[in-house]
């Protein structure tokens, strides 16, 4: 089963001292040493201790490792799992003050990584023995994402119940709608980034350029034109296609990395552009950014506790006592519709003949000429969609925040965005949902775990790397099934198809 | 040939930089009629074959197509796409390509874009699901069906199209080019990687095609069991020159041809495909042993 060979155990430890002795050759320049600031001078510290311990971890946990894959997994488990729980326990509880609690960490890392591994491995034999499981057997992920898409029909309707009901349950306070608020900006940016990536798959590095064009559209057209969210929404959206024309023309003829990189440029062309504010209304604030941009009002009532002279408060309508959660709770409820409008939009035209010449020209450009499909058009129509969904989700950010600076738009939105569509696995509606709420709600939930936030999050993108390279939700359902036809009776075909 | 013209090649040229892939080549190709194009390696079939579905343009020549109904086209100066789009001329590849990860009956869809797009109104109609589209949409099926029955893939209509066999992928290759309605199908290689049972059952279906669907065939093909036997007017290209052209049995006995596929001097060790080959296009040239 293991392609690696079964070593004896001293080339085993062999093995594990060249690793211990290559991690020490990279370690000494990077852990050994370390620059303090001192009121006159920098000087060098040395932290030779903190090196040779974690040497020794790798060096251990290679040997571990040797053993697992040489049919010892159980007694790897054995040793690594309990490490692994205490570490988990010392960090709930901290049952032990610790010196260097950054190795105590490392060496958690460390002993869970191994655990897992250990235990794939337990699995596996297992598996290997069972020819019954041999079918069944496979990787906890996978029989997770199995459940999901066998129950994937009731996964939808039921998430976006939730999603309808989730300000007026009890857990949910002003954070918790929130981080909600922010989780769907990124579902609604996933799902637009999904029909230029997931559907006509082209790699757009440079998406958030788009988000960044419908958030300024809607700052000037608010504060320049005088318009409120509602007006200026559409024409925020319409800016953002016509940008994502204006990128596409250039491109049309690129593809795969070539395209990605001249995404990238034009994201960070529109954000400079904007840092270096050009001469045009309120765009000259260049990096200060855009302020006081209009809240969105609910028929012309703002929330706000003391209203304009002539006009009504929200909470003063409805008889309610004035509580800032109520404008947050209104601004969830608009990124949920205009979620909502992606989903049904991006639903709707993927079973259309544009939506099918996306993806096919996702899988064969040339195919796609030789039947008589223009891939200019096609490419462009994706191109101004997938922006246009960025112009909206733009326009309602900058009405959230109140305030927007081309520092909200830089490259780490954009990555973060494609992220979101390849975790969820290209194309896939539910995926970019999944994707979000654990790469936006993850980090934001778990805050406390501070420097080890960014540890675990590129922890689960290597795992999922590993065991769902096609993304979480990667099954993709034809758009259109062949009605059989009267003779073809269903069991005549599940006959043939067994036959087969 | 008595039948209508319709495609006339007319000194095609093809020069990439110094290199000539096509020189000076002009033949005609009837309607209703299966015209194959044969060569040895590097003869210039597939260049001529891209030259003609727009994938490359040609340095000279001129290529005019005549439709049934009377339409001109030159197709040398149209778009890639707008060959099939607007001229109507199909083509499948020589190295499959499908849609693979698409289904079954997606792939013959998608080969009716134009079509279903203008149904939905370019998409503004299609996304309220007006009743004008939906019923175009169930006509595009009818017309799936028919070819999926016609090659024998109903059942595995939903199935992704990767995950045929390959004797299969190639026939809902032709199915697919058929699908947008062609007046003139090219086919290169069609018959490439197939054992003789499938090679039997795609000549059936080219014959079909040529005899039902009433449209001329232009192919490329190396494997003479198909050439020889369903082709109605062979051309043979070399060093992408015109070497000759006529019946299948003309070509067989022509001297160019021999010299062409087995050098000037006739040598009596021949490598085993070309004496093969020799043996189904020139009977009498190895000594009359056949």
């Amino acid at each position: 089963m293991q392609n690696e060979k079964i070593r004896s155990f001293p080339e085993m430890v062999k093995d594990a001292v060249i690793v211990g002795a290559v991690s020490a050759a990279l370690a000494l320049p990077l852990v050994g040493f370390k620059t303090v600031d001192r009121t006159t001078q920098i000087e060098l510290e040395f932290r030779f201790g903190e090196m040779f311990y974690a040497v020794a971890v790798i060096a251990i946990g290679r040997l571990l490792l040797s053993l697992t894959a040489a049919g010892k997994a159980r007694a790897v488990l054995f040793i690594t799992a309990p490490l692994s729980i205490l570490g988990l326990l010392e960090y709930a509880f901290e049952l032990v003050p610790m010196e260097w609690p950054e190795l105590a960490g490392l060496t958690w890392l460390a002993a869970t990584i191994i655990a897992i591994r250990a235990w794939v491995f337990t699995r596996r034999d297992k598996a290997a023995d069972d020819a019954v499981a041999r079918a069944t057997a496979g990787l906890p992920v996978a029989a997770v994402v199995t459940l999901f898409s066998r129950f994937g029909k009731f996964l939808g309707p039921a998430a976006a119940a939730f999603a309808i009901l989730m300000p007026f349950l009890p857990f949910a306070d002003q954070r918790m709608v929130d981080i909600g608020i922010l989780i769907l900006t990124y579902i609604m940016l996933g799902w637009g980034l999904n029909v230029v990536v997931g559907l006509a798959g082209l790699l757009d590095l440079g998406y958030v350029a788009f988000y960044a064009v419908g958030a300024y559209a809607y700052a000037l057209l608010s504060l320049e034109v005088g318009l409120n969210f509602w007006e200026a929404l559409p024409l925020a959206g319409a800016c953002a296609a016509t940008f994502g024309i204006l990128l596409g023309f250039p491109v049309l003829r690129l593809r795969g990395d070539y395209l990605a990189i001249v995404t990238l440029g034009f994201g960070e062309m529109i954000r400079l552009v904007l840092l270096n504010g050009p001469d045009f209304g309120l765009l000259a604030n260049g990096a200060k950014g855009i302020g006081d941009i209009p809240r969105p009002s609910f028929f012309g009532m703002e929330f706000t506790a003391a209203p304009k002279p002539g006009a009504v408060a929200f909470s003063d309508y409805f008889g309610l006592d004035f509580s800032p959660i109520q404008r947050v709770i209104y601004l969830y409820y608009i990124i949920l519709l205009l979620a909502f409008i992606t989903n049904w939009f991006t639903l709707r035209i993927r079973k259309l003949p544009i939506g099918r010449a996306w993806e096919a020209l996702r899988e064969d450009e040339i195919a796609c000429r030789a039947l008589g499909i223009n891939p200019r058009n096609t490419k462009l129509t994706a191109f101004a969609i997938g922006a246009m969904f960025a112009g909206f989700a733009g326009s309602f950010f900058a009405t959230r925040q109140g305030f927007i600076s081309p520092e909200s738009f830089n490259f780490m939105e954009s990555a973060v965005i494609l992220a979101i569509v390849v975790l969820g696995g290209m194309g896939s509606q539910v995926g970019v949902v999944l994707a979000a709420i654990v790469l936006i709600g993850g980090p934001e939930w778990f805050r406390d775990l501070a420097a080890f936030r960014m540890l675990a999050f590129g922890g689960l993108m290597v795992a999922v790397m590993v065991w769902r390279p096609q993304g979480l939700l990667a099954h993709r359902e034809p758009t259109i099934k062949l009605a059989r036809s009267p003779r073809e009776t269903p069991v005549a075909v599940s006959v043939r198809e067994k036959a087969t | 040939m008595s039948e209508k013209q319709l495609l006339k090649v007319e000194h095609v040229t093809m020069r990439f930089g110094g290199l000539v892939a096509v020189d000076d080549v002009s033949f005609d190709a009837g309607d209703r009629a299966i015209t194959a194009v044969i060569g040895p390696n590097g003869a210039g079939k597939t260049t001529l074959f891209n030259c003609l579905t727009g994938f490359y343009k040609p340095t000279v020549g001129r290529l005019l197509l005549t439709t049934a109904d009377g339409g001109e086209h030159l197709l040398e100066r149209m778009d890639g796409y707008r060959i099939p789009q607007v001229a109507r001329v199909a083509r499948t590849f020589q190295n499959i390509r499908l849609f693979p990860r698409m289904s079954v009956l997606e792939n013959l869809l998608i080969a009716q874009h134009n079509k279903l797009m203008r149904a939905s109104g370019f998409t503004v109609l299609g996304l309220f699901g007006l009743p004008i589209y939906r019923h175009a949409e169930s006509k595009a099926v009818d017309l799936a069906r028919y070819w999926l029955e016609r090659i024998g893939l109903v059942d595995r209509a939903d199935d992704d199209a990767g995950t045929l066999p390959y004797g299969d992928q190639r026939r809902l290759e032709i199915a697919r080019a058929m699908c947008t309605e062609p007046c003139l199908l090219c086919l290169d290689e069609p018959a490439a990687g197939l054992n003789p049972r499938e090679t039997d059952e795609l000549n059936q279906l080219l014959v079909f095609i040529r005899d039902h669907e009433k449209i001329g065939l232009l192919l490329i093909e190396h494997d003479m069991a198909v050439v020889m036997k369903i082709s109605d007017h062979v051309i043979v290209l070399d060093h992408g020159a015109k070497i000759s052209d006529g019946t299948p049995d003309a070509v067989k006995n022509d001297p160019a041809v021999i010299r062409a596929y087995l050098g000037a001097e006739e040598d009596e060790e021949l490598p085993p495909e070309v004496a093969s080959d020799l043996v189904s296009i020139a009977p009498g040239a190895i000594g009359g042993t056949h």
